[in-house]
């Protein structure tokens, strides 16, 4: 598995999906998986996958010692690996910038310099395919298409590539054609292709068009939570709190959720709106909250990594993603374990499968308003949410999903090579 | 002689249009006009017109051997004054055939009988008010809304003046007893019970028309056949239905107009006849003694009241509605009396069901809204903004008790002073008479005092 984010150095949703998934495959048994990361910190859980980190993949000969290379990379990777991914080297790279051990150096994250980025993580999958004994590759994300594309070309195996967003998710329409290309690509490519929401999978046979017949679309799940984070201990402020989660940016619909708090507190005002995250949007969402009047009951805490996250929906009474345009969403499934009752756009594709939810319509603000104000109003409304939810979110679990890509896989393996 | 019980159950709520929670305190208008005339008018030209005018033909063609059973609730019959007049001339004309029975019913179509006695009454009541005024019929039977019975209201039935009640023949309370006899309530012995048949209703109300069903396609014929066939000691086969199965829920192409106008005459050649449920109470000697310790109704695959009552968006605006009702009871305003008996539908709170299943699908089949949720948020919305009416009416200050008493006081005074007045003018007038005939050739002062007497025989 080629992957970009892998918990719990994560920064969107991508290095959860990741992570639940290969767990959940894993638990299916009789699965050995390799994942590949751009760079591990070394506190990433290897119980039920070898994780290679780019970072450490040689590319360029370089006669180093044993002991040098288990004091320089030995927290993330065993030397024995290191000198048998050296093994593979397969052209000479050494016109590239490339540190004392030959590897490529990543940054995991999203550069200015994403593209190149990318081609080097494709560069050293070619030594990692040519290494790796495997049946198939699968690659999540337009990030790691291109070496999912290189692997199956250097070994002939099938290539199954993950949708986790496309780039008409991210921009509204406005797509940038080169990702879209890369896109595009990995979807030719690719011997079959799993969307994380009918909505993602819709968009793959439109917009990239796609045969419909090699679109199979298999929903995100998730973790049960830890007892240490479902009875993370806050001080709830008096007041009701409806939360945001996320990135502000355009995808994620922030200036409906402030036209929504400005509705619901013209009439009462015994509420408190949180926006946290961070985003291009931000400036202009601290604007837009003073100019309807509302500074005062809204609120920009920042991004919240880790335990925060869990602290904020435990404090909060409502969740809300007004999403524009989300393929999957797997944070209001998070705020249902936490037991905080949602509100979803339903062009949000885990409105595909949640229930006890409150759906509206991205820009319908005055249905958001209404369900926020029966929420934190009627105290049934809450309580039937939140218990009902609850059960819901117990029973999507990634092993099933799991099984549902084993099962893909099979069907690939059974056809490929005929 | 076995016998056939037809009873056919008309009701179409008021739809709550969308009511946002900035409406409340600024719109008292709650109703989607434009989706009720809709579902009314095309439920009737489909359904109930053809319905009834089949029932009415089958009367005239069997020369009154065709007998049955009909309820229409309040708020239904309001909408066809409203917007299917033509239907309420066919209900008259039922009527007037003596060959159909009207049941008694709560007006509002409410669930008020298991909160609420004295609402339930005063509903029940309103409801042979107006099928006395309308119809010109007394209602013997009473019909609780969705067939809602338990022990508990027996008494009160029985009190009310009714000899017979309609329910369901609920699986869970007769066990190995057969629903085809007359019982009587454990808890009011002089009471009876005329339990539905539900494999033989749903036969026709929801199978009639199912391709994959085995016994498709149903004739009027093997119908008759399967009650004729009944055990001989059996007396009664009770088939109820909600009227809109002819036409609305089986379609007309599937013939089911055909199979109910055959029937009587198929009934006829196997000796079986038909009933309504007074001549069944009175003719037929009742099996047994019935005791139902919790209330069940015909809806849902549980028949009780967890369609309605089922989770905790239900009892919060079922427990909401009811808090206000002896406030309600105490107004007189007429437009808040009208909505207290739209609000009280139990449509409203079928529509929150989040059951699953095959109970879900009935459910959101029925409802206008995406959601239970929807449903609940729009229904509460709307009863905030009614129960802030009904606290603008009399402060909330005031106990009820208080403000009973008050009231009454205030009736009663008003009632003296009118008559009080009463007696002043007549002593007026007569004063003015004694004068009149004390100097009746005095032109100057006849005049003024002529207008004056007007005046105050006007004003009385």
């Amino acid at each position: 598995m080629f992957g970009w984010e892998f918990p719990p150095h994560i920064l969107g949703g991508l290095g959860t999906a990741s992570y639940g998934l290969t767990r959940g495959m894993w638990e299916n048994g009789d699965m050995e998986i390799t994942f590949v990361i751009p760079k591990p910190y070394g506190d990433e859980d290897k119980s039920f996958a070898k994780i290679i980190g780019a970072s450490q993949v040689p590319v360029a000969w370089r006669d180093v010692s044993w002991e040098y290379v288990e004091s320089r990379i030995g927290n993330v990777m065993d030397p024995a690996e290191y000198f048998r991914l050296r093994d593979h080297i397969y052209a000479d790279f050494n016109y590239m910038r490339t540190n004392d051990l030959g590897c490529i150096e990543f940054s995991g994250r999203y550069p200015d310099n994403l593209l190149e980025e990318i081609n080097n993580y494709s560069i050293m999958a070619g030594v990692v395919a040519r290494t790796e004994e495997f049946d198939i590759i699968h690659s999540h994300d337009w990030l790691t298409y291109p070496a999912g594309i290189h692997a199956k070309q250097v070994t002939g195996k099938p290539l199954v590539i993950h949708v986790h967003a496309t780039d008409y998710d991210r921009s509204r329409g406005n797509v940038n054609p080169t990702v879209f290309n890369i896109e595009r690509d990995g979807m030719i490519h690719a011997d079959h292709i799993i969307t994380v929401s009918n909505l993602t999978r819709q968009t793959v046979i439109e917009k990239y068009g796609i045969d419909p017949a090699k679109v199979t679309t298999v929903h995100n799940a998730v973790v049960p939570l830890s007892p240490e984070l479902l009875n993370v201990e806050v001080t709830k402020p008096k007041e009701k709190i409806v939360t945001f989660l996320g990135r502000i940016t355009m995808q994620k619909g922030p200036e409906y959720f402030v036209e929504a708090a400005a509705k619901v507190l013209k009439l009462d005002h015994n509420v408190r709106f949180v926006m946290a995250g961070s985003g291009d949007m931000m400036d202009k969402m601290i604007q837009l909250a003073a100019e309807r009047g509302i500074a005062d009951r809204f609120h920009f805490p920042g991004f919240q990594k880790g335990k925060q996250v869990y602290e904020m929906l435990k404090a909060s009474d409502v969740y809300m993603m007004p999403s524009v345009s989300e393929p999957f969403g797997i944070s209001p499934l998070e705020a249902m374990q936490m037991g905080v009752p949602s509100i979803i756009s339903k062009q949000s594709g885990c409105a595909e499968i949640l229930t006890n939810v409150i759906k509206t319509d991205y820009w319908d603000i005055d249905a958001m308003a209404d369900a926020i104000y029966s929420i934190i109003t009627y105290p049934a409304m809450y309580n039937q949410l939140r218990e009902d939810g609850l059960a819901e979110v117990a029973q999507i679990t990634w092993d099933k999903a799991g099984a549902k890509v084993i099962d893909i896989y099979r069907r690939v393996l059974a056809n490929y090579n005929k | 002689m076995k016998a056939i019980c037809f009873y056919f159950q008309i009701h179409q709520p008021f739809r709550l249009k969308r009511y946002r929670f900035f409406d409340i305190g600024n719109d008292h208008y709650y109703y989607d006009d434009f989706a009720n005339d809709d579902i009314i008018t095309s439920i009737a030209h489909r359904s109930y017109i053809p319905a009834a005018e089949t029932l009415l033909r089958m009367i005239e063609s069997t020369k009154g051997k065709f007998q049955c059973a009909i309820s229409i609730s309040g708020v239904a019959f309001e909408q066809f004054q409203t917007y299917v007049p033509e239907f309420i001339d066919i209900l008259k004309k039922l009527a007037a055939t003596g060959k159909v029975e009207f049941l008694a019913e709560t007006y509002a179509h409410s669930l008020a009988s298991l909160t609420d006695p004295i609402e339930f009454a005063e509903q029940v009541k309103a409801h042979d008010t107006m099928l006395e005024q309308q119809l010109g019929v007394k209602p013997k039977v009473l019909r609780n809304t969705e067939l809602i019975y338990c022990d508990e209201m027996a008494p009160q039935i029985l009190s009310m003046g009714y000899k017979g009640v309609i329910t369901e023949g609920a699986k869970h309370i007769l066990g190995w007893k057969s629903p085809n006899y007359i019982y009587t309530a454990a808890s009011a012995p002089k009471l009876k019970l005329l339990l539905k048949n539900d494999k033989l209703s749903d036969d026709i109300a929801f199978r009639f028309s199912n391709t994959e069903w085995s016994e498709y396609p149903l004739t009027a014929d093997k119908y008759i056949d399967w009650i004729a066939s009944t055990p001989a000691e059996e007396q009664i086969i009770n088939l109820f239905m909600n009227l809109e199965t002819f036409g609305q829920l089986q379609p007309a192409e599937s013939g089911i107009f055909q199979f109910l106008e055959a029937l009587p005459r198929f009934a006829a050649e196997r000796g079986v006849e038909f009933l309504t449920p007074s001549q069944a109470i009175s003719k037929l000697k009742p099996a047994g003694e019935l005791s139902i310790l919790h209330p069940i109704s015909w809806a849902d695959e549980a028949r009780d009241t967890s369609a309605w009552l089922g989770n905790k968006l239900q009892k919060e605006a079922f427990d909401k509605l009811y808090s206000v009702a002896e406030r309600v009871r105490l107004c007189d305003d007429r437009r808040l009396k009208q909505d207290w008996n739209y609000l009280q539908a139990s449509d409203h709170f079928f529509y929150m069901s989040t059951k699953h299943m095959a109970d879900g699908e009935v459910h959101s089949h029925f409802s206008p809204y995406e959601t239970p949720y929807q449903a609940f948020t729009n229904y509460m919305n709307v009863l905030s903004d009614f129960i802030v009416r009904v606290e603008e009416q009399y402060p909330l200050s005031i106990e009820n008790e208080e403000l009973n008493s008050l009231l009454t006081t205030i009736r009663n005074q008003a009632r003296e002073i009118e008559t009080l007045n009463k007696e002043v003018a007549t002593m007026r007038l007569n004063l003015e008479k004694n004068e009149d005939t004390a100097k009746p050739d005095d032109p100057k002062a006849d005049k003024p005092k002529a207008r004056k007497t007007t005046k105050k025989n006007a004003a009385k």
